[in-house]
């Protein structure tokens, strides 16, 4: 059985931004000319004074949405994660992280779901970049619904934030019941075997690859972390303790994003051996969803195998020991 | 500076330019480094701006309806903090911890030190967004009497994130944002070339009026040094036409100190005991010899 899937991320996006700003008249919306691509327009239609343009200039809109922030008014920055935080890096360093204004940088097309664009489009590193900024919060959803309420916690948070955003509709992890909670990790299965720790879109295949590996008789205990940054210490370390072996997954690169904060955690806190599934060091190249998904080992059925694999080793070196 | 009027008004405006320059070599002669050429050439600007122009309320740095001013060419910051400083934003003694561990008076401007700065700057190109949003966003909150003065320099003008602001700005018509090109023809170091001590200058002349012409600015020139034009000229952006308005403010690098103007090596250096005497004589300020300098 695997999870149903969900509404696309990027309408939910439009629908939450636009529906806070009914009531809240600070909000408003900055495209750098993809609204009609991450739903930005759904703002634009409901308020076309708030909705700003700022045309294929990215560097530009960054800054402006710092200026916006000083006089009280609070900034969505939209555009494509790609061109949302590498190409405007050094005005969101300067502009909105060493000033600490209120500007939210909320782009879509996270990661390797771009709709067919290849390399310039895939983003894998940003988890990375924006975590090492010193004063950004970074926040990964994992579905429609904890996009939602990412979204509205951010509108209230005083500070410059990241949400990572997709483009379509993901699998959904969260029922209504469900309440987001920033600087939260949140155990979505019980397990013995090998913990499992994810993020973003990527946590629900995940529970899917441990449904997977329960028909193996292996017991997945699986933690979501949605927030990057502040990460939930504490938490993934009781993860950790839960089996004594760690594997992170995201879909991202390996280096720096999740896997590096887990494993910096836990050197720390309660060393552990800690495996890391994700892009392995290369950029992304175009393909259909779930064409990359096989590629880069991110399928419920190419985790499920990698992890069977790592449980297998660690089972035999354990065996050996004996 | 050097204008012989009598209007008071203007003499007053240019004791404070000269007062702001004594203040830029004083205090970068006790960090023993900083820019000095860019600050020198900007000092007439700030004056007529900080004494004269800007709606401001220096007991009150936060002053909601107050112009706004964002030095984009962040290098230049000695020069705003001694205006500002001036003006009575903080005390002038603490112009002696420019640059200093600890200090308020960051290398570049820093926002969340010093209050009286409308914008953290220092790599450039940016103030001209954050001015531009900080204008816009004036706008949008109904504060329609509200001006926002950005300074550029021209080397800074090479940036390419200046013309996505200059076209975005001209799309939104917005008349309350006012560009200052402080033009003194030189860069750090630029290009070798036929100009003064081999090195060209960042533009071609007309160059600048030209290009933010073409993007749809309202474009004024004016004698950066003509105390009496400066306030003149900066009192005209205000009355906007619908179009956002550059003022081509055509300086010298190092105005007012005889040795440093119009060479691009005084752009950021440490001055000697001779040179730091020989520039206190020439803005008007003689030092004894053996005070070193002190307030």
């Amino acid at each position: 059985m695997t999870l149903p899937l969900g509404r696309a991320m990027r309408e939910v996006f439009g629908e939450t931004v636009a529906e806070l700003a009914d009531t809240d008249p600070r909000i408003v919306m900055l495209d750098a000319d993809v609204g009609s691509s991450t739903r930005a327009d759904i703002f634009e239609h409901r308020h076309p004074d708030r909705y700003l343009q700022m045309g294929i200039a990215e560097q530009n809109m960054l800054g402006v949405a710092a200026g916006l922030a000083t006089v009280g008014l609070i900034p969505f920055v939209s555009t494509f994660v790609a061109f949302a935080v590498v190409r405007p890096l050094d005005q969101i360093r300067v502009l909105i992280a060493q000033t600490g204004l209120n500007v939210k940088i909320t782009p879509g097309y996270a990661g390797i779901f771009t709709g067919l664009t290849g390399k310039t489009h895939l983003i894998v590193d940003d988890v990375s970049i924006m975590r090492a900024m010193p004063g950004m919060v970074t926040v990964c959803p994992a579905d429609d619904i904890e996009a939602a309420q990412a979204l509205r916690w951010c509108a209230s948070y005083q500070g410059p934030a990241y949400i990572r955003l997709v483009r379509d509709a993901t699998q959904r992890l969260f029922d209504g019941s469900y309440a987001f909670e920033f600087g939260r990790a949140v155990v979505v299965r019980e397990g013995r075997d090998v913990t499992l720790i994810s993020t973003g879109t990527q946590t629900p295949r995940v529970v899917d690859a441990a449904e997977l590996l329960a028909a193996q008789g292996i017991e997945a205990h699986v933690l979501h972390v949605p927030t990057i940054k502040p990460l939930d210490v504490p938490a993934i370390v009781a993860a950790a303790d839960r089996t004594g072996c760690v594997v992170t997954v995201e879909e991202h690169t390996i280096i720096g994003g999740l896997g590096g904060a887990v494993a910096e955690a836990l050197s720390e806190h309660r060393p552990t051996l800690v495996k890391r599934l994700g892009m392995q060091d290369v950029f992304g190249e175009s393909a259909s969803n779930a064409a990359l998904l096989e590629l880069y080992g991110l399928s419920a059925a190419r985790v499920s195998e990698q992890v069977a694999a790592i449980c297998r080793t660690r089972g035999k070196e354990a065996a050996a020991q004996s | 500076m050097t204008t012989t009027t009598q209007d008071p008004e203007v003499r007053r405006l240019e004791e404070s330019a000269r007062r702001i320059r004594v203040e830029i070599i004083r205090a970068v002669n006790e960090a023993k480094a900083g820019h000095l050429g860019g600050p020198l050439s900007a000092a007439d600007m700030l004056a007529a701006l900080y004494f004269r122009v800007m709606r401001i309320r220096p007991e009150e740095p936060g002053w909601p309806d107050r112009d706004r001013f964002v030095l984009s060419k962040g290098h230049s910051s000695i020069g705003l903090y001694a205006a500002l400083a001036l003006r009575g934003y903080f005390p002038l003694g603490e112009l002696a911890t420019f640059d200093q561990a600890g200090t308020r008076l960051q290398g570049h401007p820093d926002m969340t030190r010093l209050p009286g700065l409308d914008m953290s700057t220092g790599s450039l190109g940016m103030g001209i967004s954050a001015g531009l949003g900080i204008a816009l966003g004036a706008r949008l909150t109904g504060r329609s009497d509200v001006r926002t003065y950005v300074m550029l320099g021209d080397g800074e003008c090479q940036e390419g994130e200046v013309w996505e602001a200059a076209m975005v700005a001209a799309r939104y018509g917005l008349d309350t944002l006012i560009a200052i090109v402080d033009h003194n023809k030189l860069q750090q170091y630029g290009w070798a070339g036929d100009g003064p001590d081999g090195r060209l200058p960042p533009e071609a002349p007309g160059e600048l009026v030209a290009k933010w012409a073409a993007f749809g600015w309202r474009v004024l020139e004016v004698d950066g040094h003509d105390m009496a034009s400066v306030v003149d000229v900066l009192e005209r952006a205000r009355e906007g036409d619908g179009r956002p308005t550059v003022v081509i403010s055509h300086t010298v690098k190092g105005k007012g100190v005889s040795f440093m103007e119009g060479h691009y090596y005084w752009h950021t250096r440490a001055l000697t005991a001779d040179e730091f005497a020989t520039a206190m004589a020439d803005l008007g300020e003689p030092v004894a010899a053996t005070n070193g300098g002190a307030r």
